[in-house]
């Protein structure tokens, strides 16, 4: 505590902050590292061990490598095929949400208007609603239209959950190329199209397919929408929330961890993009 | 082609697609939850209020939405704090930090569960350290409390990456002139964070409280995960007067009243913190 004392008059740089200090910030770096990490690491443990260590007791919060609970959990009825659903409605929320929000990202970057701002107006509204729950009548959309229980129905609802990211994030990114790059193809003979696919295209691409993986992952993690409107194809997150209450341990843990795993990947996929598109898609 | 209707053709799919699947479903969810073929009634809301399960799903979900987000404030303005301070290992910390940004609350669950259960990984450290005798059954209906605490730990470790993230991009919007200033005229740490940092970030604060609260209140899958039906919540009602219940009107009903407490709360912060007039950076 004396290091506090003694910097409370004159500020100093980290660097030059005592010992003490120094100690208590990395401590505290650690312990929340720890925080985040070990919840994650706990759940690995169970699922790389036998079913029947899974239930014993006490714990070692060591793994012993056995693939009998991953092994359960792949030949469990329905999880193949569930994995499957919930890979496709996510290809296709991407394609959906990208295919229909870069446009407008696009255009609200590009173009001044009138009825520009009542398009902003409409997007941003979407994050003060609980989305999810307008999968309730929906469901009764689709019974009629014939589209209830199908990868591309749910698909579509994942996709309203994703459009404001899509918009928000390209409008972003297509506002960092300067529009006198387009200008410049324009003069030396392009069409507005030409210019487009040869300037702005490839330099924009690693940020579209940052927030393409993005809406992936917002659709592979949806529970609620996803338990709402599918039956017999069930998507993962739909399939472990039904089981939840009558599958053993095992199953839900190795269940979890084939939620969790991919989702690592995609995060650090796009890790970089993170503040940008945080930072642009909260103003 | 007229280049004037350029952005109306750009804009026209994303427009359509957020009519009819947003503002439709919008409309049709009160149509649902105020209506029967013969009328206009509140007969689903009476259903839902007179079951006693209405008031403590209501509280609980509250109640859990207020311990929840300023915790998660105050820790992640604590994590956004030490990212600005890092200079070795910034990216990595950072992206330790955000993982569980990535993972579903389902996820969140499942993972807080392998520690809560009887035979998890709390019970083995306490029974290993004689803390006590056997493994307690923390997440049964004896223990509601316990499965609440789950809950609130489950939701911080989930959630708080999100309010971190927004936080730290508005402090990357603080020019630093003004903690340079801060500083001649003697402001120690605590000071510039609480004179310059704070009313600063209020924008950033802001969004995230909206954005965290209306999550909040949707808290579903954790809670399943945890407590089973143990521990009621509002979504999950929902969700059982949709399939156990089988009426789709009450259901509607329970959605209205997330709705009706999400468009509150929004509002609410909309109002307390809004930036004054010209104190934008």
């Amino acid at each position: 505590m004396t290091a506090a004392v003694a910097t409370a008059d004159t500020p100093r740089a980290v660097s030059d902050v005592g010992t003490a200090g120094k100690f208590l910030f990395w401590t505290s770096v650690v312990l929340l590292c720890a925080w985040v990490l070990v919840p994650i690491y706990l759940l690995l443990v169970n699922t790389l061990s036998s079913p029947q260590e899974v239930t014993a007791f006490p714990k070692t919060g060591l793994p012993s490598f056995d693939m009998g609970s991953i092994n359960f959990f792949l030949s469990f009825s329905g999880v193949l095929k569930a994995l499957w659903n919930s890979l496709l409605v996510a290809v296709l929320t991407m394609a959906l949400s990208i295919g229909i929000g870069a446009p407008a990202g696009y255009a609200l970057s590009r173009f001044e208007f009138p009825g520009k701002a009542t398009f902003r107006m409409l997007v941003l509204m979407t994050r003060a609603f609980p989305l999810p729950l307008l999968a309730l009548p929906i469901a009764v959309m689709f019974i009629r239209i014939g589209l209830d229980d199908t990868p591309i129905g749910l698909a579509l609802v994942h996709t309203t959950l994703a459009i404001p990211f899509a918009v928000l994030i390209t409008f972003s990114i297509f506002s960092g190329i300067p529009l006198e790059l387009e200008e410049a193809a324009w003069t030396l003979g392009c069409n507005r199209l030409q210019a487009f696919q040869k300037v702005v295209l490839p330099l924009v691409l690693p940020g579209i397919t940052a927030s393409a993986i993005f809406a992936f992952t917002i659709s592979w993690n949806e529970v609620f929408a996803a338990s709402v409107l599918t039956v017999e194809n069930r998507t993962l997150t739909a399939f472990l929330l039904q089981s939840l209450s009558v599958s053993p341990l095992h199953l839900r843990f190795a269940g979890g961890a084939a939620l969790v795993i991919p989702a690592l990947i995609f995060i650090f996929a796009v890790r970089k993009y993170m503040f940008a598109m945080w930072g642009i898609a909260n103003r | 082609m007229n280049p004037r209707y350029i952005p109306y053709l750009l804009l026209a799919p994303a427009t359509v697609f957020l009519v009819v699947f947003f503002l439709w479903p919008f409309l049709q969810i009160a149509v649902l939850a105020f209506t029967t073929p013969e009328g206009f009634t509140l007969k689903h809301f009476q259903t839902m209020a007179t079951n006693w399960k209405f008031w403590p799903t209501f509280w609980n979900t509250i109640i859990l939405a207020a311990i929840v987000v300023p915790l998660q404030l105050v820790m992640a303005l604590g994590m956004a704090q030490i990212v600005a301070k890092l200079d070795r290992a910034r990216n990595t910390i950072l992206y330790i930090f955000t993982i569980p940004l990535g993972l579903s609350d389902l996820a969140a669950g499942i993972i807080w569960l392998a520690i809560f259960e009887q035979s998890g990984f709390l019970n083995s450290m306490l029974v290993g350290l004689g803390i006590v005798e056997r493994p307690i059954l923390f997440l049964g209906y004896q223990n509601l409390w316990v499965i609440f605490i789950a809950v609130i730990l489950a939701e911080l470790w989930r959630a708080t990456a999100i309010v971190m993230v927004i936080l730290v991009s508005g402090m990357g919007l603080i020019p630093k002139e003004y903690y340079e200033a801060a500083e001649v005229f003697g402001a120690g740490p605590w000071k510039r964070f609480v004179k310059v940092t704070l009313p600063m970030l209020r924008p950033s604060i802001q969004t995230a409280l909206i954005l965290r609260t209306i999550a909040a209140f949707e808290v579903f899958a954790v809670v399943v995960a945890l407590g089973g039906t143990t521990l009621p919540v509002l979504v999950g009602e929902t969700f059982n007067w949709q399939f156990a219940l089988n009426d789709r009107n009450v259901a509607a009903a329970y959605a209205l009243v997330i709705l009706a407490i999400s468009i509150a709360a929004t509002l609410v912060f909309l109002r307390v913190l809004r930036t004054p007039k010209g104190a934008t950076i």
